[in-house]
């Protein structure tokens, strides 16, 4: 597998992204990941040839606008059906971690 | 072990008759296959999970069903095996994954739903590619699936447990899912039959998503009337998905064995030639000669744009995939760890700390690369660029719909290779589906049916049918001919040559 002299990305682009991506990476998969995701966007960069065409985006195979269906009560999760994956709960409701800093 | 008598042997649709005549019942028919997964499983490893008591109560009800006199759906009793990928009421779902190791889902997947009420045991689920990424089964966190033609290699991805299970004898039918080749090519590479139906002709309701405008379910089967049976069972409208097909199911039963004469049958050129192996190559050749005598006019059409589908699909796949799987953040449901030497966490860190623990190599590889391909400043000329593509690969197939009535192609370049011989060559793997993907990008139908085994390995080859949208219909009609064809110069199907698999027993599962 040849790896870009100039890579897409560098170590540090894959870290900021493994970030954004909520992702904690290891030292070793940074350094493994970093050169193969090069290599897939060199050979993906190929799409940029119709960068300026002018054509039009497509998103779905099949399009389709205001798909609605009646707006009727239905049974749905009772309680402990909604909860009986959850990871920890309290009072019928999901219990999660602290999501404001203790400094803020 | 291949007499006449083992229930494993039949097809679905002999299966089916049987229990009909009354000449056997589900019970019977599902034990004979949980004795097959509890003798060969060891080895093969198509299943994550085996239902024993669950399928055998489905087997006595609908039992019972047919001794009330009750009218049954063709395939009622016939055991089925379904891909991890879909929600099962009471029983585990982890798509491959340790980020849902052990979550049981509260609700089933409108095709479990639709496999329920017609009275098909499910006999347990199969293993995949993490979250349907990959093409080997090697991304599976619990172990990779092995060929049953040859245990050293790869049963393709990611629905390798299905294609696998159904080639091993394990069950005559199982569900597969197909975003980017996962049915068709596993298919190819175990001797079997693997139908993507039209995009948004079977309900995703209960699918965990991959690329949500890509994936579709379909059947894994060992005939093409199997598949047939079994796309005519889950395939129709369902109002819980809002991208579902609002019409009746094609006429997909009424076009087997029909006749060929006068079908344009379409020779993709950029879907063959170099890449593409000397005995998949001959196999497939071979098999437009069939057609030809059967009366079909063989066109070449070109399809240039066909090139950069790979391309355009790893944008696409990866940008969905990250973004669907963003739901994976140890919160509501799933795998929940703290960051190591970190009091009182917030659940930010917990959430990348379990991310980090619960998705495998290829999983991360694809958020990271789709969340920079939707980066601000790359947009444009990444996923943008692509849906472009896609609009071309759209176009081009609606242009070789207007000269041919079916294309035709080699399902896969290669047959099965061996383990580890791709595993860190990305690249490399996803070539694998560089003749499947243009499918799922314009959401057409295709259907990968065994032509023979390759004369350098011995291994099996698929040829693929593709028909315009909602004209699933042709696959069948196409593949049902091909099919007999073949068999007629084999002397019965492809599957009949497969070694026969060694006894795993005292084997611990």
């Amino acid at each position: 597998m040849s790896v870009s002299d100039d890579p897409a990305l560098s170590r540090d682009d894959v870290a900021y992204l493994a970030g954004l991506a909520r992702i904690d990476l290891t030292d070793a998969e940074l350094d493994h990941l970093a050169p193969q995701l090069g290599v897939i966007l060199d050979s993906v960069a190929v799409v940029g040839e119709v960068a300026d065409a002018d054509i039009p985006p497509m998103s779905h195979a099949v399009p389709t606008s205001n798909v609605f269906r009646a707006d009727e009560v239905r049974p749905g999760l009772t309680h402990e059906e909604a909860l009986s994956g959850a990871p920890q709960e309290e009072q019928q409701r999901f219990s999660v971690p602290r999501i404001l800093t203790e400094e803020a | 072990m291949s007499s006449e008598d083992d229930l494993t042997r039949l097809s679905a649709t002999e299966l089916a008759e049987r229990l009909a005549a009354g000449d056997t019942t589900s019970v019977q028919a599902t034990q004979a296959h949980l004795d097959r997964i509890a003798d060969v499983d060891g080895n093969v490893h198509a299943f994550l999970h085996v239902d024993v008591d669950g399928a055998l109560e489905q087997a006595d009800a609908v039992d019972r069903r047919r001794a009330d006199g009750e009218l049954l759906h063709p395939l009622a009793g016939v055991p089925i095996a379904v891909k991890d990928l879909l929600a099962t009421k009471g029983m585990p779902t982890t798509c491959g994954s340790r980020m849902l190791e052990g979550w049981i889902p509260p609700y089933d997947a409108t095709v479990v739903e639709r496999l329920r009420a017609a009275g098909l045991p499910i006999l347990g689920k199969t293993n995949m590619d993490e979250f349907a990424m990959g093409s080997s089964t090697e991304h599976s966190a619990y172990g990779p699936t092995r060929n049953p033609w040859d245990l050293g290699r790869i049963p393709g991805g990611s629905g390798g447990g299905s294609a696998a299970a159904v080639a091993a004898y394990e069950a005559p039918l199982a569900i597969g899912t197909d975003t980017g080749g996962s049915i068709r090519q596993p298919g190819a590479v175990t001797g079997t039959v693997g139908v993507k139906p039209t995009y948004g002709g079977v309900s995703r309701y209960g699918l965990v998503a991959l690329a949500s405008s890509l994936d579709q379910a379909g059947p894994v089967t060992r005939t093409v009337r199997d598949a047939a049976l079994l796309h005519d069972l889950i395939g129709g409208h369902d109002p819980r998905d809002s991208t579902s097909i609002d019409a009746p199911v094609p006429p997909v039963l009424d076009a087997l064995d029909g006749d060929l004469t006068g079908l344009r049958v379409g020779v993709v050129t950029e879907l063959g030639g170099e890449g593409y192996q000397p005995g998949v190559r001959a196999r497939f050749e071979e098999s437009l000669e069939l057609l030809t005598k059967a009366g079909a006019e063989i066109v070449e059409v070109s399809c240039p744009s066909f090139t950069k589908a790979l391309a355009a699909y790893y944008l696409i796949l990866p940008s969905e995939a990250s973004s669907n799987l963003a739901r994976f953040d140890a919160m509501r449901f799933g795998l929940r760890v703290g960051p190591e030497g970190v009091d009182a966490p917030s659940a930010e860190q917990v959430m990348a700390a379990t991310r980090a623990a619960g998705f495998g190599s290829e999983v991360k590889r694809r958020i990271i690369l789709g969340t920079y391909a939707l980066s601000s400043g790359y947009y444009d000329a990444y996923y943008g660029s692509a849906q472009k593509v896609r609009t071309l690969i759209s176009r081009e197939f609606d242009a070789a719909f207007g000269r041919t009535d079916v294309l035709v192609s080699p399902t896969t370049p290669t047959t099965a290779f061996e383990f580890g011989a791709k595993l860190d060559d990305p690249l490399a793997m996803y070539l694998n589906d560089v003749a499947t993907i243009p499918a799922n990008l314009a959401g057409v139908p295709g259907l990968s049916l065994p032509i023979g085994l390759a004369d350098e390995d011995g291994l099996p080859s698929g040829l693929q049918v593709l028909a315009p949208a909602m004209a699933d219909d042709r696959l069948y009609r196409v593949g049902s001919v091909l099919e007999r064809l073949l068999e007629e110069q084999w002397g019965g199907p492809l599957l009949g040559r497969a070694p026969e698999l060694a006894s795993s027993t005292g084997v611990g599962r």
